[in-house]
């Protein structure tokens, strides 16, 4: 097998498209907020429909550099949803690979149903989900096994509204208030608010029904909401 | 109305807000919404959650050397029994 190194993968430069183009569930084209080289940027970039099925064909039919190509262009996606998913970066890294090895064994079963970076996601999802059915989290029983403890739940709100979110969310606070979520609620508001899934999908994964996924992504907000006006009091006493 | 009485309007209506929000309705357009300046603001923080996380685009980068940890793992699976 011919091996690419790093270097050669954050090398690979595609063809940027209109940002027009750029789809939310895409490739991302609104560029990252942290520090990225030039080669990088270009290498996640959405790139024109007939380049990618010429990679894609390449890729399935066992072409190294089109696979590691594939990688250079979804990488940031997959390992964020799998950050975003288990909070934890070791874990996340573990699973990316997982879910990049999984791509590899079945890509000669992308038919081209739905688009291959939707496909790529679900199989990315899946992976996940599998980890965590493993780790005992029951995803069949989720009112029991994905509730949280009574001290974790979200206050309802009576009282006055002392502190209102009103305009803008600091992108790392709702970052770091997502990774401080019960695992249960944040399955659910990464695949719904984050990635966009829709209840009826969400409950199809996980097995569960449309009204568990409504309630459980309602109390993920309600938690955020508690987390993220705890954050702007601390802020504004300083 | 008294405070008590609101209390259970709007525990009620906050009961029923996981659905309501689910359904795609315009929801400021609910009665109780509309007279409780409360819940309004308990709303108006959801959806601004809600289009919030809309925006948390994947920023995080993998290590290099993940990779390199992939190739490797390809390579043994190449490797196996029955494999080319």
């Amino acid at each position: 097998m011919e091996r690419y190194t790093t270097r050669d993968i954050n090398s690979i430069s595609l063809p940027k498209l209109p940002p027009d183009r750029a789809s939310r569930n895409g490739s991302e084209d609104d560029g990252p907020a942290k520090a990225s080289t030039v080669a990088e940027v270009s290498a996640e970039a959405a790139i024109p429909e007939s380049a990618e099925g010429t990679i894609l064909a390449l890729a399935q039919s066992g072409d190294h550099h089109a696979f590691a190509q594939l990688y250079a262009q979804h990488k940031r996606r997959i390992y964020s949803l799998c950050l975003r998913m288990v909070g934890n970066a070791a874990e996340a890294e573990d699973l990316t690979q997982e879910a990049f090895l999984q791509l590899h064994r079945k890509i000669g079963t992308f038919r081209g149903d739905s688009a291959f970076s939707t496909w790529l996601h679900r199989m990315a999802i899946n992976v996940v989900l599998m980890r965590l059915r493993k780790k005992g989290l029951s995803l069949i029983s989720l009112d029991e096994a994905m509730e949280p403890a009574p001290e974790e739940r979200p206050g309802r709100s009576f009282g006055a509204p002392d502190l209102t979110l009103t305009g803008s969310i600091d992108r790392l606070a709702l970052e770091r208030a997502v990774a401080n979520l019960p695992a249960g609620y944040r399955l659910i508001f990464v695949l719904h608010d984050i990635e966009g899934y829709e209840h009826n999908e969400i409950a199809a994964m996980l097995d569960c029904s449309i009204g568990n996924s409504k309630s459980q992504l309602h109390k993920a907000r309600l938690k955020l909401r508690d987390a993220l006006r705890r954050s702007s009091r601390q802020e504004a006493r300083r | 109305m008294n405070k008590e009485h609101n209390k259970q309007v709007c525990e009620k209506f906050q009961s029923e807000l996981p659905d309501l929000i689910g359904t795609g309705q315009d929801i400021y357009l609910h009665p109780h919404v509309q007279s409780c300046e409360l819940c309004r603001a308990l709303v108006d923080d959801l959806m601004t959650i809600a289009a919030a996380a809309r925006q948390l685009f994947p920023v995080e980068e993998p290590p290099d050397a993940l990779w390199e940890h992939i190739e490797m793992a390809l390579k043994e699976e190449e490797q196996l029994p029955g494999k080319g």
